[in-house]
């Protein structure tokens, strides 16, 4: 259990350079706006971090074991049905009620 | 969760500007306001509840799940912010890791349409509250016309539903047995569903996450421990390399 001082200005330092990175922009990048470099950047990069981050979110799988499969099948689930019916919602509800019903019973630790 | 916006052109002249709006019709830009963000909501509220779920499972108070929906509102950095504050990590790399996952925000500084609203407040609280989908909804050539009163509560909305949720799961999450695991799943889920929405983005090409993917999965090799930075560097170096080689491209043919 952290110290909730800890917790609470972990909080507040995220919350600063988040709203430092929405708000500051407006002013000191108004010149870069018509930068073509800027604009090749800006329609690349979400597809590009979001890859990252899922990447990030599976870097501790457990690649030589059963329960690996937990995840895998999540992932199948989540990928399969939003290619399918394209709804966010019901991509991320399915995908976890898949990992979390697999990791409590067949893989519970 | 993200909704794909309508691709907003920069060459295009700015929007004539709005005329002053009589408090008569806050109403009416609440209300259509509200029919905006409810799809946004149907997404927000469930994983907002994931959230508080997943607070109060890492040994996290309630009330913390509350104070980080409502004073950061960057949902999917706020995932990796409980890992981070359970392992107790220094508040330089908290400071680090919030830059990188939500410097994508800068990009959306670029066609916000913050002029349509008015008033340093209401500025200083849309400028806070630009999240993704308060981007995705506002970005679009239709919402051109928007007031920016309507804008402001559209945001307000998305902040509701988001702290809301966040909270309504912390509270109800001790309910939830220990034996129930695997929840954070929802984290991978949502970035998956970004990540799929963002390459068929016709704005998008197939080589960038394809680099991407390759960036991401050196750097768990060569930098395991600083995973994170060592992708997102590498892959705006790769950009920036990409660009200057397709830029020359043309002076040697």
């Amino acid at each position: 259990m952290p110290d909730a001082r800890y917790a609470v200005v972990a909080v507040l330092v995220t919350a600063a350079v988040t709203w430092g990175l929405r708000a500051l922009p407006f002013a000191a990048l108004a010149p870069l706006r018509a930068s073509a470099t800027v604009q090749y950047l800006s329609t690349r990069m979400p597809a590009g971090v979001m890859v990252i981050l899922v990447v990030y979110c599976l870097h501790d799988l457990p690649v030589t074991q059963s329960r690996v499969l937990a995840p895998l099948a999540a992932l199948t689930v989540t990928i399969g049905l939003h290619l399918w019916r394209r709804n966010a919602l019901l991509s991320i509800l399915a995908g976890t009620a898949v990992h979390v019903t697999l990791a409590s019973t067949v893989f519970a630790p | 969760m993200r909704i794909r916006p309508t691709v907003a052109d920069p060459s295009c002249p700015p929007p004539s500007p709005t005329s002053p709006l009589p408090a008569a019709r806050t109403s009416s830009d609440a209300r259509s306001a509200f029919q905006d963000s409810a799809p946004v909501g149907l997404g927000f509220v469930p994983l907002g509840i994931a959230f508080g779920v997943l607070v109060t499972q890492s040994g996290l108070g309630w009330w913390w799940a509350s104070l980080s929906s409502a004073v950061v509102f960057g949902g999917s950095f706020e995932f990796l912010l409980i890992g981070m504050v359970t392992a107790a990590a220094p508040l330089a790399s908290i400071a680090v890791s919030a830059f990188l996952v939500n410097v994508r925000h800068v990009f959306y500084t670029l066609s916000f349409p913050l002029h349509q609203v008015k008033g340093p407040l209401g500025k200083t609280y849309s400028t806070f509250a630009l999240c993704d989908e308060a981007y995705a909804l506002t970005a679009g050539e239709h919402a051109r016309s928007w007031s920016g009163r309507r804008i402001l509560w559209l945001q307000f909305f998305l902040h509701l539903y988001w702290t809301g949720g966040a909270t309504a799961g912390a509270l109800l999450g001790s309910l939830i047995p220990d034996s129930v695991t695997g929840l954070d799943f929802a984290l991978t889920a949502l970035f998956t569903v970004l990540a799929l929405d963002a390459v068929r983005d016709p704005r998008g090409d197939l080589p960038t996450p394809a680099l991407a993917l390759v960036c991401a999965l050196a750097a768990r090799l060569l930098f395991p421990h600083q995973m994170l930075l060592a992708a997102f560097a590498l892959f705006t170096a790769v950009l920036l390399t990409r660009r200057f080689v397709i830029g020359r491209k043309p002076t040697h043919a």
